[in-house]
């Protein structure tokens, strides 16, 4: 699968608070649907269904727990997200330093308004 | 140099996210910056070790713009295009943005706008995103500072996230 499709995917995910709530609930320990669904005004079928979205980006699996069924966070899917995120704030923290000190030589080539040649 | 922190980011509007930094320059340098290839391949490169092979600007209502980063190294490459809808030398460009591999969902309308003030410039560039979501993916890249953000850290940023959706 493109790395592409993947990220939509995982940003598409990403995209509802309910399955951001959810994931951030999961950050702290595996739980089943019945404790997932405990904090929202929501259904079971509702928040299965948001973890299936969960689960097809990749950001969510299921234990072992035949039971219990827990899910469980997948975090290397979202350092794969966040590894792309980052070179984009890092493109930006360079750049306008490197932009100086150009701006800083092209000042120096032109000549300013009063300045003999 | 005095740079450091002085990019300063905001979220006016939902969709919508703003840089604003001031250079020690008049504008029509820092225009030409923006819109000269051979200046902006020397500026517009990211982290030590990309060069950016390829630069190409219409500059013109309806023009194109290309840019491609590569890795000297491992030679991975990067790029992102767009078309210019508004072009007012020296203050005002609008143009659409977006990466070859997105991600963040739709493409961004960038407009940036140089007042210049006592022979300084002050550059603000308003990118609007498609939708909170897209907006909200470059926001949490601006907010990460590690290289690899852990686990735990998402966490509070999700947990941040729903925090403020509920203020």
């Amino acid at each position: 699968m493109h790395a592409t499709h993947r990220l939509d995917t995982i940003f598409a995910a990403l995209a509802d608070p309910t399955r951001r709530a959810i994931l951030a609930r999961l950050a702290s320990g595996e739980a089943s649907v019945t404790e997932l669904a405990e904090p929202f005004a929501m259904s079971q079928p509702a928040i299965s269904k948001h973890l299936k979205v969960l689960e097809r980006a990749g950001l969510v699996s299921r234990g072992r727990d035949a039971q219990r069924r827990p899910r469980r966070l997948e975090p290397k899917r979202l350092r794969e997200a966040t590894k792309w995120l980052e070179r984009y704030r890092r493109l930006w923290e360079g750049n306008y330093q490197r932009l100086d000190a150009l701006l800083e030589q092209l000042k120096a080539k032109e000549p300013r308004p009063g300045d003999r040649q | 140099m005095t740079t450091a922190g002085a990019l300063k980011l905001t979220t006016p509007g939902e969709r919508e996210l703003v840089m604003t930094r001031s250079f020690d320059a008049p504008r029509q340098l820092v225009f030409d910056a923006h819109t000269k290839p051979d200046l902006v391949r020397r500026w517009l490169l990211g982290p030590p070790g990309w060069s950016m092979p390829v630069c190409e600007i219409d500059l013109r209502v309806g023009g194109k713009y290309r840019y491609v980063w590569q890795h000297d190294r491992d030679g991975t490459k990067m790029g992102m295009g767009g078309v210019y809808r508004e072009i007012k030398a020296p203050e005002r460009i609008v143009n659409t943005e977006e990466f070859d591999e997105a991600w963040y969902p739709g493409e961004a309308l960038g407009t940036l706008v140089l007042v210049e003030q006592g022979g300084k410039t002050t550059l603000t560039y308003t990118m609007r995103y498609e939708s909170r979501a897209a907006r909200d993916a470059v926001i949490k890249s601006n907010m990460e500072s590690g290289v690899a953000a852990s686990y735990d850290r998402l966490a509070e940023l999700f947990a941040s996230t729903r925090a403020r959706g509920r203020a």
